[in-house]
Protein backbone atom coordinates (compact mmCIF):
# COMPACT_ATOMS: atom_id res chain seq x y z
CA UNK A 1 0.00 0.00 0.00
CA UNK A 2 1.39 3.52 -0.72
CA UNK A 3 0.22 6.85 -0.05
CA UNK A 4 0.21 9.76 -2.99
CA UNK A 5 0.30 13.28 -1.51
CA UNK A 6 -3.42 13.60 -3.29
CA UNK A 7 -4.65 10.79 -0.62
CA UNK A 8 -2.33 12.75 2.32
CA UNK A 9 -4.10 15.98 1.40
CA UNK A 10 -7.59 14.11 1.79
CA UNK A 11 -7.04 12.55 5.19
CA UNK A 12 -5.86 15.82 5.71
CA UNK A 13 -8.76 17.51 4.77
CA UNK A 14 -10.99 15.24 6.57
CA UNK A 15 -9.72 16.03 9.39
CA UNK A 16 -9.89 19.46 9.37
CA UNK A 17 -5.74 20.16 9.13
CA UNK A 18 -4.08 22.45 7.11
CA UNK A 19 -1.13 20.85 5.36
CA UNK A 20 0.77 22.26 2.33
CA UNK A 21 2.56 21.21 -0.88
CA UNK A 22 5.42 20.55 0.99
CA UNK A 23 4.28 18.95 4.55
CA UNK A 24 2.71 16.74 2.10
CA UNK A 25 5.20 15.53 0.72
CA UNK A 26 7.04 14.87 3.48
CA UNK A 27 4.45 12.84 5.27
CA UNK A 28 3.84 10.90 2.34
CA UNK A 29 6.56 9.04 2.94
CA UNK A 30 6.45 9.15 6.55
CA UNK A 31 3.36 7.33 6.41
CA UNK A 32 4.81 5.06 3.57
CA UNK A 33 7.41 3.92 5.92
CA UNK A 34 4.75 3.52 8.66
CA UNK A 35 2.36 1.87 6.70
CA UNK A 36 5.52 -0.23 5.46
CA UNK A 37 6.67 -1.49 8.85
CA UNK A 38 2.81 -2.37 9.47
CA UNK A 39 2.24 -4.25 6.71
CA UNK A 40 4.87 -6.82 8.23
CA UNK A 41 1.53 -7.89 9.97
CA UNK A 42 0.07 -9.26 6.84
CA UNK A 43 2.38 -11.99 6.89
CA UNK A 44 0.24 -13.40 10.01
CA UNK A 45 -2.59 -15.66 8.96
CA UNK A 46 -5.57 -15.05 10.83
CA UNK A 47 -8.12 -16.83 9.16
CA UNK A 48 -10.85 -17.37 11.14
CA UNK A 49 -9.20 -15.44 14.32
CA UNK A 50 -12.17 -12.80 15.65
CA UNK A 51 -10.60 -9.19 16.39
CA UNK A 52 -9.87 -8.37 19.60
CA UNK A 53 -11.53 -5.74 20.91
CA UNK A 54 -10.08 -5.75 24.61
CA UNK A 55 -7.11 -7.04 26.05
CA UNK A 56 -9.10 -9.16 29.14
CA UNK A 57 -11.98 -11.08 28.58
CA UNK A 58 -14.62 -8.77 29.62
CA UNK A 59 -17.78 -7.85 29.16
CA UNK A 60 -19.82 -4.52 28.70
CA UNK A 61 -20.64 -3.02 31.31
CA UNK A 62 -24.32 -1.65 31.63
CA UNK A 63 -26.22 1.63 33.39
CA UNK A 64 -29.11 2.09 35.09
CA UNK A 65 -31.82 4.64 33.07
CA UNK A 66 -31.40 6.99 35.75
CA UNK A 67 -30.63 10.14 35.10
CA UNK A 68 -27.71 11.36 37.06
CA UNK A 69 -26.08 14.10 35.35
CA UNK A 70 -27.23 17.48 33.67
CA UNK A 71 -27.84 21.10 35.37
CA UNK A 72 -24.84 22.14 34.58
CA UNK A 73 -25.00 24.64 31.38
CA UNK A 74 -22.52 27.18 32.35
CA UNK A 75 -19.97 24.45 32.81
CA UNK A 76 -20.44 23.23 29.05
CA UNK A 77 -20.12 26.67 27.97
CA UNK A 78 -17.47 27.79 30.48
CA UNK A 79 -14.63 27.02 27.67
CA UNK A 80 -16.59 28.29 24.80
CA UNK A 81 -15.02 31.63 22.77
CA UNK A 82 -18.45 32.42 22.45
CA UNK A 83 -21.63 31.69 24.30
CA UNK A 84 -25.46 33.68 24.14
CA UNK A 85 -27.96 32.48 26.80
CA UNK A 86 -25.79 28.91 27.59
CA UNK A 87 -25.72 28.14 23.99
CA UNK A 88 -22.31 27.92 21.99
CA UNK A 89 -22.23 30.33 19.30
CA UNK A 90 -20.15 29.21 16.43
CA UNK A 91 -19.63 30.71 12.85
CA UNK A 92 -22.80 30.23 10.65
CA UNK A 93 -22.83 26.76 8.81
CA UNK A 94 -25.34 27.55 6.40
CA UNK A 95 -25.42 29.92 3.68
CA UNK B 1 -26.01 -5.66 -0.67
CA UNK B 2 -28.04 -6.98 -3.54
CA UNK B 3 -30.99 -5.43 -3.54
CA UNK B 4 -34.00 -8.58 -4.60
CA UNK B 5 -37.55 -6.85 -5.56
CA UNK B 6 -40.36 -8.45 -4.10
CA UNK B 7 -42.72 -6.81 -5.74
CA UNK B 8 -44.87 -6.97 -9.50
CA UNK B 9 -45.20 -3.97 -10.83
CA UNK B 10 -49.14 -2.96 -10.99
CA UNK B 11 -50.82 -0.80 -13.18
CA UNK B 12 -52.96 1.03 -10.48
CA UNK B 13 -49.50 2.34 -9.02
CA UNK B 14 -47.99 4.00 -11.98
CA UNK B 15 -47.85 7.30 -12.50
CA UNK B 16 -47.87 8.04 -16.41
CA UNK B 17 -45.52 10.93 -18.02
CA UNK B 18 -45.47 12.27 -21.14
CA UNK B 19 -43.70 9.13 -22.79
CA UNK B 20 -45.45 6.05 -21.43
CA UNK B 21 -45.76 5.10 -17.64
CA UNK B 22 -43.15 4.91 -14.67
CA UNK B 23 -43.12 3.16 -11.45
CA UNK B 24 -41.60 4.86 -8.44
CA UNK B 25 -39.10 3.02 -5.57
CA UNK B 26 -39.55 3.93 -2.11
CA UNK B 27 -37.05 2.95 0.95
CA UNK B 28 -37.00 4.91 4.12
CA UNK B 29 -34.73 5.33 7.00
CA UNK B 30 -36.64 6.00 9.93
CA UNK B 31 -34.52 7.92 13.16
CA UNK B 32 -37.08 7.12 16.02
CA UNK B 33 -35.73 8.85 19.48
CA UNK B 34 -35.67 5.76 22.11
CA UNK B 35 -38.33 6.10 24.91
CA UNK B 36 -35.48 6.23 27.82
CA UNK B 37 -35.07 8.66 30.85
CA UNK B 38 -31.43 9.25 30.13
CA UNK B 39 -29.04 9.45 27.00
CA UNK B 40 -27.43 6.50 25.27
CA UNK B 41 -23.97 6.96 26.83
CA UNK B 42 -24.68 9.41 29.66
CA UNK B 43 -26.88 10.22 32.42
CA UNK B 44 -28.26 12.97 31.52
CA UNK B 45 -31.87 13.68 30.76
CA UNK B 46 -33.53 13.85 27.73
CA UNK B 47 -36.82 15.68 28.08
CA UNK B 48 -38.00 17.78 25.43
CA UNK B 49 -37.70 21.55 25.75
CA UNK B 50 -35.38 22.16 28.08
CA UNK B 51 -33.20 25.13 28.93
CA UNK B 52 -30.08 25.15 26.25
CA UNK B 53 -27.46 22.98 27.54
CA UNK B 54 -29.13 21.96 30.67
CA UNK B 55 -29.37 18.49 29.68
CA UNK B 56 -25.68 17.51 29.10
CA UNK B 57 -22.94 15.86 30.90
CA UNK B 58 -19.51 16.30 29.96
CA UNK B 59 -19.45 13.39 28.10
CA UNK B 60 -22.21 14.32 25.91
CA UNK B 61 -19.98 17.44 25.31
CA UNK B 62 -17.13 15.08 24.65
CA UNK B 63 -14.92 16.65 27.38
CA UNK B 64 -11.40 14.48 27.07
CA UNK B 65 -11.18 11.64 28.84
CA UNK B 66 -14.74 10.71 28.98
CA UNK B 67 -15.71 7.71 28.30
CA UNK B 68 -19.53 6.31 27.25
CA UNK B 69 -21.34 3.65 29.27
CA UNK B 70 -24.29 2.17 27.52
CA UNK B 71 -28.37 2.86 28.69
CA UNK B 72 -29.24 -0.82 29.56
CA UNK B 73 -32.32 0.39 28.73
CA UNK B 74 -32.10 1.74 25.21
CA UNK B 75 -30.88 -2.17 24.82
CA UNK B 76 -34.24 -3.50 26.06
CA UNK B 77 -35.80 -0.92 24.14
CA UNK B 78 -33.83 -1.70 20.74
CA UNK B 79 -34.60 -5.16 21.01
CA UNK B 80 -38.35 -4.95 21.87
CA UNK B 81 -38.11 -3.33 18.44
CA UNK B 82 -37.04 -5.96 16.75
CA UNK B 83 -39.08 -8.42 18.26
CA UNK B 84 -41.98 -5.92 17.50
CA UNK B 85 -40.77 -6.12 13.49
CA UNK B 86 -40.60 -9.75 13.37
CA UNK B 87 -36.86 -9.25 13.09
CA UNK B 88 -34.15 -11.45 13.71
CA UNK B 89 -32.19 -10.35 16.98
CA UNK B 90 -28.06 -10.20 16.99
CA UNK B 91 -26.89 -11.66 20.40
CA UNK B 92 -23.39 -10.11 19.17
CA UNK B 93 -23.29 -6.02 17.68
CA UNK B 94 -20.86 -3.44 17.36
CA UNK B 95 -20.57 -0.31 18.09
CA UNK B 96 -18.37 2.20 15.37
CA UNK B 97 -17.48 5.84 15.11
CA UNK B 98 -19.13 7.64 11.93
CA UNK B 99 -16.36 10.43 11.67
CA UNK B 100 -17.32 14.03 10.37
CA UNK B 101 -17.44 17.37 11.78
CA UNK B 102 -20.41 19.43 12.94
CA UNK B 103 -20.31 21.92 15.12
CA UNK B 104 -23.68 19.89 17.18
CA UNK B 105 -21.37 17.26 16.79
CA UNK B 106 -18.61 17.47 19.64
CA UNK B 107 -17.06 14.33 19.51
CA UNK B 108 -16.04 14.79 16.06
CA UNK B 109 -17.73 11.25 15.58
CA UNK B 110 -21.38 9.35 15.91
CA UNK B 111 -21.43 6.14 17.82
CA UNK B 112 -23.35 4.35 15.89
CA UNK B 113 -23.65 0.50 14.36
CA UNK B 114 -22.44 0.16 11.16
CA UNK B 115 -21.40 -3.99 9.69
CA UNK B 116 -22.84 -5.73 12.81
CA UNK B 117 -26.19 -3.81 14.01
CA UNK B 118 -28.63 -5.13 17.26
CA UNK B 119 -31.41 -6.38 14.72
CA UNK B 120 -31.43 -8.08 11.22
CA UNK B 121 -33.56 -8.28 8.89
CA UNK B 122 -37.60 -7.97 9.75
CA UNK B 123 -40.87 -7.59 8.15
CA UNK B 124 -44.08 -4.91 8.60
CA UNK B 125 -47.52 -6.18 6.97
CA UNK B 126 -49.09 -2.71 5.77
CA UNK B 127 -52.67 -2.03 5.27
CA UNK B 128 -52.94 0.40 2.36
CA UNK B 129 -56.35 1.53 1.66
CA UNK B 130 -59.17 2.28 1.72
CA UNK B 131 -59.51 2.09 -2.04
CA UNK B 132 -62.93 3.48 -3.56
CA UNK B 133 -64.96 0.34 -3.58
CA UNK B 134 -63.41 0.12 0.78
CA UNK B 135 -60.75 -2.92 0.61
CA UNK B 136 -57.64 -2.75 2.04
CA UNK B 137 -54.47 -4.22 -0.15
CA UNK B 138 -51.93 -6.10 2.56
CA UNK B 139 -48.19 -5.65 1.56
CA UNK B 140 -45.16 -6.61 3.20
CA UNK B 141 -42.19 -4.26 3.67
CA UNK B 142 -39.10 -5.75 4.67
CA UNK B 143 -36.75 -4.33 7.37
CA UNK B 144 -33.17 -4.72 6.62
CA UNK B 145 -31.89 -3.28 9.54
CA UNK B 146 -32.14 -1.54 13.11
CA UNK B 147 -29.18 0.19 14.64
CA UNK B 148 -28.59 2.04 17.69
CA UNK B 149 -26.87 5.32 17.64
CA UNK B 150 -26.29 8.74 19.49
CA UNK B 151 -28.48 12.12 18.08
CA UNK B 152 -26.70 15.34 17.79
CA UNK B 153 -27.16 18.50 19.28
CA UNK B 154 -29.07 21.05 17.54
CA UNK B 155 -28.23 24.47 15.78
CA UNK B 156 -30.09 27.15 14.97
CA UNK B 157 -29.44 29.69 12.13
CA UNK B 158 -31.65 32.05 12.46
CA UNK B 159 -31.32 33.97 15.68
CA UNK B 160 -27.99 35.76 14.45
CA UNK B 161 -26.32 37.75 11.02
CA UNK B 162 -23.31 35.73 11.28
CA UNK B 163 -23.09 32.55 13.91
CA UNK B 164 -25.14 29.59 14.22
CA UNK B 165 -26.59 28.75 18.02
CA UNK B 166 -26.11 25.28 19.19
CA UNK B 167 -27.70 23.79 21.82
CA UNK B 168 -26.25 19.99 23.27
CA UNK B 169 -29.30 18.47 24.55
CA UNK B 170 -30.09 16.48 22.26
CA UNK B 171 -26.12 15.43 21.86
CA UNK B 172 -26.18 11.51 22.77
CA UNK B 173 -29.39 10.90 22.62
CA UNK B 174 -30.96 7.53 21.60
CA UNK B 175 -31.79 6.38 18.41
CA UNK B 176 -32.70 3.91 16.43
CA UNK B 177 -32.05 3.77 12.74
CA UNK B 178 -34.89 1.52 10.70
CA UNK B 179 -34.41 0.85 7.48
CA UNK B 180 -36.65 -0.60 5.43
CA UNK B 181 -36.29 -2.70 2.31
CA UNK B 182 -36.71 -0.90 -1.27
CA UNK B 183 -40.44 -2.19 -1.13
CA UNK B 184 -42.49 0.45 -1.10
CA UNK B 185 -44.12 1.67 -4.27
CA UNK B 186 -46.40 4.72 -4.24
CA UNK B 187 -46.75 7.64 -1.71
CA UNK B 188 -49.92 6.10 -0.39
CA UNK B 189 -47.74 2.74 0.37
CA UNK B 190 -44.75 5.30 2.18
CA UNK B 191 -47.24 7.02 4.47
CA UNK B 192 -48.79 3.88 5.50
CA UNK B 193 -46.07 1.88 5.83
CA UNK B 194 -44.66 5.08 8.49
CA UNK B 195 -48.38 5.19 10.00
CA UNK B 196 -48.20 1.71 10.77
CA UNK B 197 -43.90 1.38 12.22
CA UNK B 198 -45.58 4.03 14.67
CA UNK B 199 -47.98 2.80 15.67
CA UNK B 200 -45.84 -0.51 16.61
CA UNK B 201 -43.48 1.79 18.02
CA UNK B 202 -46.75 3.76 20.13
CA UNK B 203 -47.42 -0.03 21.16
CA UNK B 204 -44.58 -1.18 22.26
CA UNK B 205 -43.37 2.00 24.16
CA UNK B 206 -40.21 2.14 22.46
CA UNK B 207 -41.06 5.71 21.07
CA UNK B 208 -43.73 7.76 21.39
CA UNK B 209 -43.47 8.94 17.68
CA UNK B 210 -44.21 12.46 18.16
CA UNK B 211 -42.86 13.40 14.86
CA UNK B 212 -43.46 17.25 15.24
CA UNK B 213 -40.67 17.45 18.53
CA UNK B 214 -38.56 15.54 15.61
CA UNK B 215 -38.66 11.95 17.94
CA UNK B 216 -39.54 10.76 14.15
CA UNK B 217 -37.84 11.52 11.08
CA UNK B 218 -37.39 9.79 7.66
CA UNK B 219 -34.78 10.18 4.99
CA UNK B 220 -36.45 8.84 2.05
CA UNK B 221 -34.95 7.11 -0.64
CA UNK B 222 -36.66 7.79 -4.21
CA UNK B 223 -36.17 6.57 -7.75
CA UNK B 224 -38.15 5.78 -10.47
CA UNK B 225 -38.27 3.28 -13.67
CA UNK B 226 -39.93 1.72 -16.52
CA UNK B 227 -41.98 -0.98 -14.98
CA UNK B 228 -39.90 -4.16 -15.14
CA UNK B 229 -36.46 -2.05 -16.24
CA UNK B 230 -33.96 -2.71 -13.22
CA UNK B 231 -33.77 -0.17 -10.66
CA UNK B 232 -32.95 3.33 -10.85
CA UNK B 233 -30.43 5.93 -9.66
CA UNK B 234 -31.89 7.18 -6.11
CA UNK B 235 -32.03 10.45 -4.72
CA UNK B 236 -32.45 10.34 -0.48
CA UNK B 237 -34.88 13.26 0.75
CA UNK B 238 -33.28 14.04 4.22
CA UNK B 239 -35.31 15.09 7.63
CA UNK B 240 -38.73 14.75 6.93
CA UNK B 241 -41.01 15.28 9.36
CA UNK B 242 -44.26 14.70 8.94
CA UNK B 243 -46.37 11.92 7.47
CA UNK B 244 -47.82 14.00 4.87
CA UNK B 245 -44.82 15.66 4.04
CA UNK B 246 -43.15 11.98 3.02
CA UNK B 247 -46.18 11.59 0.81
CA UNK B 248 -45.83 14.93 -1.14
CA UNK B 249 -42.33 14.86 -1.01
CA UNK B 250 -42.31 11.34 -2.91
CA UNK B 251 -44.64 12.71 -5.94
CA UNK B 252 -43.26 16.01 -6.56
CA UNK B 253 -39.61 14.03 -6.79
CA UNK B 254 -40.64 11.16 -8.35
CA UNK B 255 -42.40 13.96 -10.92
CA UNK B 256 -39.27 16.10 -11.02
CA UNK B 257 -36.98 12.53 -11.69
CA UNK B 258 -39.68 11.63 -14.41
CA UNK B 259 -38.92 15.27 -16.16
CA UNK B 260 -35.33 15.07 -16.26
CA UNK B 261 -35.76 11.00 -17.60
CA UNK B 262 -38.18 11.90 -20.56
CA UNK B 263 -36.16 14.50 -21.66
CA UNK B 264 -33.45 12.61 -22.01
CA UNK B 265 -31.49 13.30 -19.34
CA UNK B 266 -29.77 10.98 -15.96
CA UNK B 267 -30.26 11.52 -12.54
CA UNK B 268 -27.55 12.56 -10.12
CA UNK B 269 -27.18 10.24 -7.05
CA UNK B 270 -27.50 13.30 -4.26
CA UNK B 271 -29.40 14.32 -0.93
CA UNK B 272 -31.74 16.59 -1.45
CA UNK B 273 -34.25 18.52 1.38
CA UNK B 274 -38.46 19.15 0.98
CA UNK B 275 -39.43 22.16 0.88
CA UNK B 276 -43.08 22.43 2.48
CA UNK B 277 -43.87 25.62 1.46
CA UNK B 278 -43.14 25.37 -2.21
CA UNK B 279 -44.35 21.29 -2.05
CA UNK B 280 -40.86 20.34 -4.22
CA UNK B 281 -37.64 19.01 -3.06
CA UNK B 282 -34.22 20.71 -3.99
CA UNK B 283 -30.81 19.82 -4.11
CA UNK B 284 -28.94 20.03 -0.37
CA UNK B 285 -25.59 22.52 -1.29
CA UNK B 286 -23.29 20.04 -3.33
CA UNK B 287 -20.50 18.87 -1.13
CA UNK B 288 -16.89 19.11 -2.41
CA UNK B 289 -16.45 15.48 -2.05
CA UNK B 290 -18.52 13.05 -1.34
CA UNK B 291 -19.09 12.03 2.69
CA UNK B 292 -15.99 9.47 3.85
CA UNK B 293 -17.67 8.67 7.03
CA UNK B 294 -14.10 6.67 7.90
CA UNK B 295 -16.12 3.70 10.02
CA UNK B 296 -14.50 1.84 12.99
CA UNK B 297 -14.89 -0.05 15.91
CA UNK B 298 -15.41 2.37 18.78
CA UNK B 299 -12.53 1.48 20.99
CA UNK B 300 -14.17 2.91 23.97
CA UNK B 301 -16.66 0.08 23.71
CA UNK B 302 -16.65 -3.20 23.97
CA UNK B 303 -19.19 -5.70 21.92
CA UNK B 304 -22.85 -5.93 22.87
CA UNK B 305 -23.44 -9.57 24.04
CA UNK B 306 -26.32 -10.56 25.09
CA UNK B 307 -27.96 -14.60 25.31
CA UNK B 308 -31.35 -15.57 23.88
CA UNK B 309 -32.55 -15.75 27.79
CA UNK B 310 -32.23 -12.17 27.88
CA UNK B 311 -34.03 -11.80 24.89
CA UNK B 312 -37.01 -14.42 25.37
CA UNK B 313 -37.80 -12.29 28.72
CA UNK B 314 -38.08 -8.94 27.00
CA UNK B 315 -40.50 -11.76 24.50
CA UNK B 316 -42.69 -12.68 27.02
CA UNK B 317 -43.53 -9.39 28.45
CA UNK B 318 -44.31 -7.65 24.91
CA UNK B 319 -47.70 -5.92 24.75
CA UNK B 320 -50.36 -7.39 22.03
CA UNK B 321 -49.31 -5.91 18.55
CA UNK B 322 -51.47 -3.61 16.81
CA UNK B 323 -51.85 -7.26 13.98
CA UNK B 324 -52.49 -9.65 16.80
CA UNK B 325 -55.28 -6.86 18.00
CA UNK B 326 -56.80 -6.58 15.09
CA UNK B 327 -57.05 -10.31 14.15
CA UNK B 328 -58.82 -10.94 18.10
CA UNK B 329 -61.34 -7.95 17.36
CA UNK B 330 -62.30 -9.75 13.77
CA UNK B 331 -62.46 -13.01 15.52
CA UNK B 332 -63.55 -12.55 18.92
CA UNK B 333 -65.48 -9.17 19.06
CA UNK B 334 -67.13 -10.51 15.42
CA UNK B 335 -65.76 -6.36 13.91
CA UNK B 336 -65.36 -5.78 9.98
CA UNK B 337 -61.59 -5.40 9.23
CA UNK B 338 -62.21 -1.54 8.31
CA UNK B 339 -64.03 -1.53 11.84
CA UNK B 340 -61.08 -3.12 13.57
CA UNK B 341 -58.33 -1.29 11.56
CA UNK B 342 -59.61 1.75 12.78
CA UNK B 343 -59.86 0.94 16.47
CA UNK B 344 -56.19 -0.80 16.31
CA UNK B 345 -54.42 2.76 14.66
CA UNK B 346 -53.99 3.66 18.09
CA UNK B 347 -53.34 2.12 21.30
CA UNK B 348 -55.37 4.48 23.32
CA UNK B 349 -58.76 4.22 20.76
CA UNK B 350 -58.24 0.27 21.20
CA UNK B 351 -57.88 0.48 24.92
CA UNK B 352 -60.93 2.66 25.42
CA UNK B 353 -63.29 0.50 23.10
CA UNK B 354 -61.95 -2.59 24.98
CA UNK B 355 -63.49 -1.35 28.30
CA UNK B 356 -66.23 -0.05 26.67
CA UNK B 357 -66.71 -3.70 24.93
CA UNK B 358 -66.33 -5.55 27.96
CA UNK B 359 -69.05 -7.93 28.59
CA UNK B 360 -71.43 -5.78 25.89
CA UNK B 361 -72.04 -6.63 22.40
CA UNK B 362 -68.45 -5.78 20.24
CA UNK B 363 -70.64 -4.64 16.84
CA UNK B 364 -72.30 -2.02 19.01
CA UNK B 365 -69.40 -0.65 21.37
CA UNK B 366 -67.47 -0.45 17.97
CA UNK B 367 -70.10 1.66 16.02
CA UNK B 368 -70.37 4.12 19.15
CA UNK B 369 -66.61 4.64 19.09
CA UNK B 370 -66.22 4.56 15.72
CA UNK B 371 -69.02 7.11 14.36
CA UNK B 372 -69.85 8.70 17.87
CA UNK B 373 -66.94 9.23 19.78
CA UNK B 374 -64.36 9.49 17.38
CA UNK B 375 -66.07 11.68 15.62
CA UNK B 376 -67.08 14.09 18.16
CA UNK B 377 -63.96 14.41 19.52
CA UNK B 378 -62.26 15.08 16.27
CA UNK B 379 -64.80 17.97 15.84
CA UNK B 380 -64.06 19.12 19.40
CA UNK B 381 -60.93 18.78 18.76
CA UNK B 382 -59.42 16.25 21.06
CA UNK B 383 -57.71 13.15 21.83
CA UNK B 384 -58.73 10.14 23.06
CA UNK B 385 -56.56 10.47 25.98
CA UNK B 386 -58.67 13.57 27.43
CA UNK B 387 -62.17 11.83 25.92
CA UNK B 388 -65.15 13.64 28.27
CA UNK B 389 -67.18 10.55 28.30
CA UNK B 390 -65.14 7.87 29.61
CA UNK B 391 -65.87 4.05 28.82
CA UNK B 392 -68.20 3.68 31.50
CA UNK B 393 -70.56 6.44 30.85
CA UNK B 394 -70.66 5.29 27.14
CA UNK B 395 -71.01 1.76 28.35
CA UNK B 396 -73.86 2.61 30.21
CA UNK B 397 -75.62 4.53 28.08
CA UNK B 398 -75.51 1.72 25.38
CA UNK B 399 -76.65 -0.78 28.31
CA UNK B 400 -79.73 2.06 28.57
CA UNK B 401 -80.72 1.21 24.37
CA UNK B 402 -80.39 -2.96 25.16
CA UNK B 403 -82.42 -2.81 28.31
CA UNK B 404 -85.11 -0.34 26.62
CA UNK B 405 -84.90 2.12 28.94
CA UNK B 406 -84.06 4.73 25.74
CA UNK B 407 -84.59 4.27 22.14
CA UNK B 408 -81.70 4.61 20.03
CA UNK B 409 -82.34 7.99 18.82
CA UNK B 410 -82.11 9.30 22.44
CA UNK B 411 -79.23 7.80 22.93
CA UNK B 412 -77.79 9.85 20.97
CA UNK B 413 -79.18 13.26 22.67
CA UNK B 414 -78.05 11.73 25.76
CA UNK B 415 -74.16 10.82 24.42
CA UNK B 416 -73.95 14.46 22.71
CA UNK B 417 -75.36 15.71 26.63
CA UNK B 418 -72.40 13.12 28.22
CA UNK B 419 -69.70 14.76 26.15
CA UNK B 420 -70.63 18.25 26.91
CA UNK B 421 -71.68 18.33 29.98
CA UNK B 422 -70.58 14.95 31.70
CA UNK B 423 -72.94 13.09 34.35
CA UNK B 424 -73.65 9.60 34.79
CA UNK B 425 -76.14 8.61 32.15
CA UNK B 426 -78.78 6.62 33.85
CA UNK B 427 -79.38 9.84 36.48
CA UNK B 428 -79.68 11.91 33.10
CA UNK B 429 -82.32 9.95 31.39
CA UNK B 430 -84.13 9.73 34.90
CA UNK B 431 -83.73 13.61 35.21
CA UNK B 432 -84.53 14.54 32.15
CA UNK B 433 -87.61 12.21 30.96
CA UNK B 434 -85.45 10.14 28.43
CA UNK B 435 -87.26 7.42 29.17
CA UNK B 436 -88.71 5.50 26.52
CA UNK B 437 -92.53 4.99 26.13
CA UNK B 438 -93.27 1.93 26.31
CA UNK B 439 -96.64 2.26 28.14
CA UNK B 440 -99.03 0.93 25.27
CA UNK B 441 -102.15 2.94 26.78
CA UNK B 442 -99.88 6.14 26.37
CA UNK B 443 -98.68 5.81 22.83
CA UNK B 444 -102.34 4.91 22.19
CA UNK B 445 -103.45 8.08 23.45
CA UNK B 446 -100.81 9.99 21.44
CA UNK B 447 -101.99 8.41 17.90
CA UNK B 448 -105.52 8.51 18.77
CA UNK B 449 -104.78 12.41 19.50
CA UNK B 450 -102.99 12.73 16.12
CA UNK B 451 -105.46 11.48 14.24
CA UNK B 452 -108.57 13.01 15.76
CA UNK B 453 -106.64 16.12 15.29
CA UNK B 454 -106.26 15.50 11.36
CA UNK B 455 -109.36 14.24 9.71
CA UNK B 456 -108.23 15.76 6.30
CA UNK B 457 -105.14 13.63 6.28
CA UNK B 458 -107.06 10.63 7.66
CA UNK B 459 -108.65 10.98 4.05
CA UNK B 460 -106.01 11.12 1.63
CA UNK B 461 -104.53 8.36 3.72
CA UNK B 462 -107.22 6.29 2.18
CA UNK B 463 -106.00 6.81 -1.07
CA UNK B 464 -102.33 7.01 -0.26
CA UNK B 465 -101.61 4.40 2.54
CA UNK B 466 -97.63 5.43 2.66
CA UNK B 467 -99.05 8.79 4.09
CA UNK B 468 -98.70 6.26 7.08
CA UNK B 469 -95.12 7.81 7.94
CA UNK B 470 -96.65 11.31 8.64
CA UNK B 471 -98.54 10.07 11.26
CA UNK B 472 -95.87 8.01 12.86
CA UNK B 473 -94.14 10.95 12.73
CA UNK B 474 -96.24 13.20 14.13
CA UNK B 475 -96.69 10.74 17.31
CA UNK B 476 -92.84 10.74 17.58
CA UNK B 477 -93.28 14.03 17.66
CA UNK B 478 -95.63 14.34 20.48
CA UNK B 479 -93.86 12.04 22.61
CA UNK B 480 -90.22 13.51 22.09
CA UNK B 481 -89.06 11.01 20.39
CA UNK B 482 -89.45 8.56 23.39
CA UNK B 483 -92.13 6.43 21.77
CA UNK B 484 -91.21 2.88 20.59
CA UNK B 485 -91.23 3.91 16.55
CA UNK B 486 -91.90 0.44 15.95
CA UNK B 487 -95.08 0.01 18.66
CA UNK B 488 -96.32 3.41 16.97
CA UNK B 489 -95.74 2.12 13.51
CA UNK B 490 -97.75 -1.13 14.26
CA UNK B 491 -100.72 1.47 15.94
CA UNK B 492 -101.10 4.12 13.20
CA UNK B 493 -101.49 1.01 10.73
CA UNK B 494 -103.77 -0.72 12.83
CA UNK B 495 -106.12 2.20 13.55
CA UNK B 496 -105.84 3.79 9.97
CA UNK B 497 -106.74 0.62 8.75
CA UNK B 498 -104.04 0.17 6.24
CA UNK B 499 -102.54 -3.56 6.12
CA UNK B 500 -99.24 -4.66 6.89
Amino acid sequence: MSVDIDTVKRVARLARIAVDDEAASRMSGELNAILGFVEQLSEVDVENVEPMTSVIPTHIRMREDKVTDGGKADDIVANAPQTADNFFLVPKVVE
Amino acid sequence: MTIIDTRLPDPKRLISGATGEWEVIVGMEIHAQISSHAKLFSGASTAFGAEPNSNVSLVDAAMPGMLPVINEECVRQAIRTGLGLKAQINHRSIFDRKNYFYPDLPQGYQISQYKQPIVGEGVVIVSVGPAKDGSFEEIEVGIERLHLEQDAGKSMHDQHPTMSYVDLNRSGVALMEIVSKPDIRSSDEAKAFLTKLRTILRYLGTCDGNMDEGSMRADVNVSVRRPGAPFGTRCEIKNVNSIRFVGQSIESEARRQIAILEDGGTIDQETRLFDPAKGETRSMRSKEEAHDYRYFPDPDLVPLEFDQAYVDALAQHLPELPDEKKARFMEKLGLSEYDASVLVSEKAVADYFEKVAEGRDGKAAANWVINDLLGALNKAGKDIENTPVSPDQLGAIIDLIKDGTISGKIAKDLFEIVFSEGGNPGVLVEERGMKQVTDAGAIEKAVDDVIAANPDKVEQVKAKPTLAGWFVGQVMKATGGKANPQAVNVLVKEKLGIDG
